[in-house]
């Protein structure tokens, strides 16, 4: 136990030195601990965000279906088959009817993509009900990154032109009836949410739906043909693919982090070995072997490791719960 | 007679390479100290008496020839048996003090006990005694950078006999002290060897130290020119 006690007491005696070694260390801990929930912290928000607004338990997809490829929207719609119908109309499921259409506000075009859904659903966190048609005027919703780009403000009337199922140009004005606000940005840039049934009947496209989205908790799946089931896992591929990007190239930044803690202790040592050769010399004058005094210098360096843990989780426990107060919870809708 | 030397050297060569050549500092040195010395070597800078230290204390050891100290033949030891004679037998005095600036003086005392497992009370008691002997009780608590030469030289002094060693090796205890410090200190050893019956050994050029040495060995290119006994100084150290 004697090691261990000199070791602690060179190291406090050592006062600012020890202290400056110690503070950049424990810096490096809590940035590192700090980017890290933050990546993990981002992540998981952006899935459970996705989650309730987009994806819910997944998604049936017309088989020609692509979001990735607009062009192929024009044929990627079909009447919902029986068994996901039967999801439907016990409110476990709600379709989605996607097409591409343009907007001309304040005389520029715009092509977006117009999106039918069902006013009354609750299958995904939107605020639908503002879809609900009073009159002839149809009711439009959008997100704020959409109004941002267009300039559409809450009121606002717009014109919409589409090709419906056999090919045709249509076009009819709708009014914005709500501008939400949401942290998923592919339910909102570039796009105009309206009531899928007033949609299907523009379109002639009666039944039919690009997609459907089936509720969080449904464990049975029907397979269906001419649709294809996306888990809830693949539609969340992407997303966590991107925080392993975001969390690899943390890493270099925490290796580095730690490599300029590191050379800061290793460069202070073996200064001290230089400078405190005299102090050596008196140990081993004094009945030390050179194994002890290797093993009190080893011990030293080591237990600034230690102290800086101490000290990042002294000041770095309230700084992150702080932290996260400030951030958390995540905000939906 | 042979067995109750204390240290005994013969024929004793360290050699350091320098370049191609070799530096002799010691050339065949045959010296004998028998319990309770209190001698010195002196001789200009680069006799050898350092050297001649640090090899009767462990701290190197011989090129050629042996040095036998308390038994043990310095060449033969382990590191580690080296050790455990510097910690059980001998103490070491130095120039600058060699203080651990860390430790007050209470620690700096108690540090050579640390590897004895001593019970703390028994390190206490050993530490005040120490302390008491140099007169610096009442600055066990002090750190170095508050004390002065004479002080921290004292202190020196008191880690040096606090496990009552047999041999005591002085390397030019006083050349950082002024008179009357350096004074307090050749009093302190002298009563302690008269006292305790402890050897000393200095290495030294000051000649208030060679005053109260009682034998005097004279260095010269590592060889030793003049063997010198007192045998009727008295404990101030002077010639009766």
């Amino acid at each position: 136990m004697i090691i261990p006690r000199l070791a602690l007491k060179n190291l406090l005696g050592a006062g600012l030195r020890t202290w400056l070694n110690v503070v950049v260390l424990s810096l490096s801990f809590v940035l590192i601990i700090w980017l890290q929930s933050l990546y993990r912290g981002m992540g998981e928000q952006a899935k459970e965000a996705k989650t309730d607004i987009e994806f819910a338990g997944g998604q049936y997809w017309h088989e020609s279906y692509d979001p990735f490829d607009p062009l192929t929207l024009e044929d990627a719609h079909g009447v919902v088959p029986g068994p996901v119908q039967e999801k439907i109309d016990k409110g476990e499921a709600t379709p989605i009817l996607v097409t591409q259409a343009t907007i001309y506000p304040e005389g520029r075009l715009h092509t977006i993509l117009l999106k039918g859904i069902d006013p009354q659903q609750s299958v995904v966190i939107l605020p639908s009900k503002f879809l609900v048609q009073e009159g002839e005027e149809i009711p439009a919703l959008i997100g704020t990154r959409m109004a941002d780009s267009t300039g559409l403000k809450l009121g606002d009337w717009v014109t919409v032109r589409w090709r419906d199922a056999v090919g045709t140009f249509d076009a009819r004005d709708v009014q914005i009836t709500q501008v939400m606000k949401t942290s998923v940005g592919t339910v909102d840039q570039g796009q105009i949410w309206i009531p899928l049934e007033k949609m299907r009947e523009l379109m002639s496209m009666e039944n039919e739906s690009s997609l459907v989205v089936v509720g969080k908790n449904t464990e049975e799946i029907p397979t269906v043909q001419g649709w294809n089931f996306k888990s809830l896992e693949f539609l969340l591929a992407d997303i966590e693919y991107l925080v392993r990007t975001k969390t690899a190239g943390g890493s270099i930044m925490y290796i580095f982090l730690l490599l300029l803690a590191m050379l800061a202790i290793f460069n202070t040592q073996v200064l001290a070995i230089f400078r405190r050769k005299k102090e050596m010399g008196t140990m081993m004058a004094l009945g030390f072997t050179r194994s002890k005094i290797i093993q009190l210098f080893t011990l030293e360096g080591a237990m600034h490791s230690v102290l800086a843990a101490i000290v990042a989780a002294i000041y770095g426990i309230p700084f992150l719960v702080w932290f996260a107060k400030q951030v958390g919870p995540c905000q939906r809708g | 007679m042979e067995n109750s030397f204390l240290i005994k050297t013969k024929d004793l060569v360290k050699t350091y390479p320098m370049g191609q050549t070799k530096i002799f500092a010691l050339n065949g040195v045959n010296l004998n100290f028998m319990p309770g010395d209190f001698a010195g070597l002196v001789g200009p800078s680069g006799s050898g008496k350092t050297t001649f230290l640090n090899i009767v204390g462990s701290l190197d050891s011989p090129t050629e020839g042996s040095a036998v100290v308390m038994g043990k033949k310095i060449e033969d030891l382990s590191h580690k048996q080296a050790a455990w004679l510097r910690n059980k037998n001998i103490g070491f005095i130095f120039q600058t003090f060699n203080l651990l600036p860390v430790y007050t003086v209470y620690e700096n005392v108690e540090f050579t006990l640390l590897l004895l497992n001593l019970s703390s009370k028994e390190r206490k008691d050993k530490v005040m005694k120490a302390l008491e002997w140099v007169k610096l009780a009442d600055r066990a608590k002090s750190k170095p950078a508050q004390l002065s030469g004479g002080e921290s030289q004292r202190v020196a002094v008191a880690r040096a006999i606090v496990k009552e060693p047999s041999l005591i090796l002085a390397d030019e205890p006083t050349a950082n002290l002024d008179a009357e410090n350096s004074f307090n200190i050749l009093d302190t050893m002298e009563e302690l060897n008269r006292e305790m019956e402890t050897t000393f050994i200095f290495a030294t050029h000051d000649e208030k130290v060679i005053k109260y040495l009682r034998r005097k060995i004279t260095l010269v290119d590592g060889k030793v020119a003049k063997d010198e006994v007192f045998e009727n100084k008295n404990v101030k150290g002077e010639d009766q």
